[in-house]
């Protein structure tokens, strides 16, 4: 490589890592922006507004959800494994929703602590599997024992990813 | 090394060569797209929660490994082109960028008619999503750019730092997942890890992956090909060529 060369690559690389960094640092800012939705740990922490509307995701507790005989009210619980939510809904809701499955709700958190969902998104995880492949799994009677290692596997998860978050505001 | 470089980047070489490799690409595209998407499409099982809407996997997955993978290849040739001032590289990241930005794009549509079912809603500006549009526009700005400038050698730099400075976005759509909460899930299929589905459903989509790369490298290679006798027509060698082929 000739200096001129190599001059310019040095040139290019600066250039761009000084865009990286200055990309980075602003999303680094703007991350509790960019988190699509609140989990309930953070709710429970008080970082949530009340009365406005914010987005709460989680998974749907197991025999939680409760539903009107005669209207689309529907009440259930979103929990992230180390806090739950209460959400009141009336409306019609995804076909994925069910006990177990990950969602997504929007709506405003009432002053004693429940949320008044205008919209429940389903969120789906990253598996796929053949409906046989499940109902063979149900009759085994492994669903239930599966549902509960991927639960503490996500609680896990995201224990781990509050805490430098919780490091955080206790040196603020 | 340095000498392929230069070999690689005369383009006559490189129109020789092409010639040879393109129709390899060709049959590869063909086949694997036919054989994935008849494999994809009838013969995989459905999934127990989705059941057959999980079928887009082997077009929107195909695709949004393509932009992102096309984007890089742009940035990659910008920097070739900026440092050693090769041609053929600029030529091949003009010629690719209209691809990338239609795979976005299909990425895009196709996860949005995918969401309507899934999720219940067809667009969230959640970290994935958002990042991925502003990919489109990473594409369209590098469009753009190269019809903006009358001198060509300034719409080809302006293009080339457009790509090199816009690739940082690939990692954030990469990793957009997993650094913050996002409607979007994980990645179902990487390189590195098992795969989070049984064979009959991952061995379709890998082959339409490999099928998509394939017709992105063969039609790369021909609208270069052009790109050069357009931009060399003035060459002796290609002047040659056309009493040749008369």
């Amino acid at each position: 490589m000739t200096p001129k060369r190599k001059q310019k690559l040095f040139v290019i690389l600066g250039l761009v890592s000084l865009a990286a960094i200055a990309v980075g640092l602003t999303l680094y800012a703007l991350r509790a922006n960019i988190n699509l939705f609140f989990s309930p740990v953070q709710i429970a922490a008080g970082d949530a507004p009340f009365e406005r509307s914010i987005r709460a995701g989680g998974v749907v507790k197991e025999g939680s959800v409760a539903r009107n005989p005669d209207s689309l009210d529907v009440e259930f619980t979103v929990t992230d494994y180390v806090d739950d939510l209460e959400v009141h809904f009336s409306g019609i809701l995804p076909d994925l929703f069910r006990e177990g499955q990950g969602v997504v709700v929007v709506g405003e958190l009432q002053q004693d602590g429940w949320l008044k969902a205008d919209e429940v998104l389903a969120r789906h995880d990253e598996n796929y599997m053949p409906p046989e492949v499940a109902q063979a799994l149900e009759e085994a009677g492994y669903s239930p024992a599966d549902y509960q290692a991927k639960a503490a596997e996500v609680g896990k998860r995201l224990e781990s990813e509050q805490r430098p978050d919780d490091a955080l505001q206790r040196d603020n | 090394m340095w000498s392929f470089i230069h070999k690689l980047g005369s383009p006559k070489w490189f129109y020789g060569i092409s010639a040879r490799l393109m129709p390899w690409f060709w049959v590869a595209a063909a086949v694997l797209i036919a054989v994935g998407s008849v494999w994809g499409l009838a013969f995989a099982p459905a999934d127990y929660q989705q059941g057959n809407s999980f079928r887009i996997i082997y077009v929107h997955v195909p695709a949004a490994f393509l932009a992102q993978s096309i984007f890089v290849s742009m940035a990659v040739a910008g920097v070739v082109f900026m440092v050693w001032k090769i041609k053929v590289a600029d030529m091949a990241a003009a010629m690719m960028a209209p691809l990338g930005a239609a795979m976005t794009f299909i990425a895009l549509f196709s996860g949005a008619v995918w969401g309507v079912p899934t999720w219940g809603t067809w667009w969230m500006w959640d970290a994935r999503l958002t990042s991925m549009l502003i990919l489109l526009f990473l594409y369209l700005g590098v469009i753009a750019l190269r019809g903006a400038f009358t001198s060509r050698d300034s719409a080809s730099r302006a293009a080339s730092v457009l790509a090199m400075v816009g690739v940082i976005n690939i990692p954030i759509i990469k990793y957009s997942v997993d650094w913050w909460y996002t409607l979007h899930q994980p990645a179902s299929f990487t390189i590195t890890s098992r795969p989070a589905m049984p064979t009959e459903m991952w061995l379709p989509l890998l082959i339409m992956v490999l099928g998509f790369y394939s017709f992105f490298i063969a039609l790369t290679l021909m609208r270069t090909r052009s790109e050069i006798l357009r931009r060399e027509s003035s060459k002796r060698w290609v002047r040659e060529l056309a009493v040749e082929e008369r």
